[in-house]
């Protein structure tokens, strides 16, 4: 897709980092004129993917995430990339309140939450990963204003 | 992420502002189990006052549940209140409702 608008950055899977993420795209969505509910849906959206990079896919320990975002009519369109463990079964990873680590209070909803913020939703393995599978969460939010 | 809390005969109130994610969920956790630390602490009732919540994501969801599994345990029953329209969808959308009401 050739896109009106894009960045793309590179950061440290740090949760410190949610924030920074979350914020960046949603302030790069401002031409589109969002409502206030929208941003949020973005926001959120991008909070759960970052997270999941941060926390499953390398476990806490650290990693580089990328965050490729376009804007195209008023589609933004938003990747998250990284190189983690991956999932190996990505229909059940979407499931409401699945989770593998019952044991530190993850909800099992990130999935389910951007997949009702988004217009759409595509998770599938990162086959350039230099280690494990790695994971790629692409979804799109149309801009009504 | 900040926490003030207030209280009256049997009932404690935390009010919870700034941005609750996995960044700042380790915080509240554990701020909100330093009460069942607390020997004196004999309240029945823990109102947790959301107004003031600007972000939330499914974290807050993990946090909220893993303190109803450990509050239930000593008696103490759990509220959400005054969420934001935007934190009150995801309150609805995940059901916690059902197991941690919301109150006026």
């Amino acid at each position: 897709m050739a896109f009106d608008n894009y960045f793309k950055l590179e950061f440290e899977a740090k949760k410190v980092n949610e924030s920074f993420a979350r914020n960046t795209v949603a302030m790069f969505c401002t031409v589109l004129k969002p409502t206030l509910s929208e941003i949020n849906d973005i926001k959120t959206a991008v909070s759960e993917a970052v997270t999941n990079s941060i926390v499953h896919g390398y476990e806490d320990k650290g990693g580089k995430i990328v965050l490729e975002v376009g804007i195209e009519n008023n589609v933004v369109d938003i990747k998250v990339i990284d190189n983690g463990i991956g999932i190996s079964d990505i229909d059940m990873a979407i499931q409401p309140f699945f989770t593998t680590k019952t044991e530190e209070e993850h909800s099992g909803m990130g999935f389910t939450l951007m997949d009702s913020f988004m217009n759409t939703l595509e998770v599938k393995s990162n086959d350039s990963g230099e280690k494990g599978s790695g994971l790629i969460v692409h979804m799109q939010k149309v801009i009504r204003g | 992420m900040e926490i003030k809390y207030t209280g009256d005969n049997d009932c404690i109130y935390a009010e919870l502002s700034g941005e609750l994610d996995e960044c700042s969920a380790e915080y509240v956790r554990i701020s909100l189990d330093d009460l069942l630390k607390n020997e004196s602490f004999s309240k029945s009732k823990l109102v947790l006052d959301f107004s003031k919540v600007s972000f939330m994501d499914s974290t807050g969801i993990g946090m909220l549940l893993g303190r109803y599994n450990k509050f239930s345990k000593q008696d103490i029953s759990i509220y959400i209140k005054n969420p934001t329209s935007y934190v009150n969808r995801i309150f609805e959308m995940t059901g916690i409702y059902q197991i941690i009401p919301k109150v006026c």
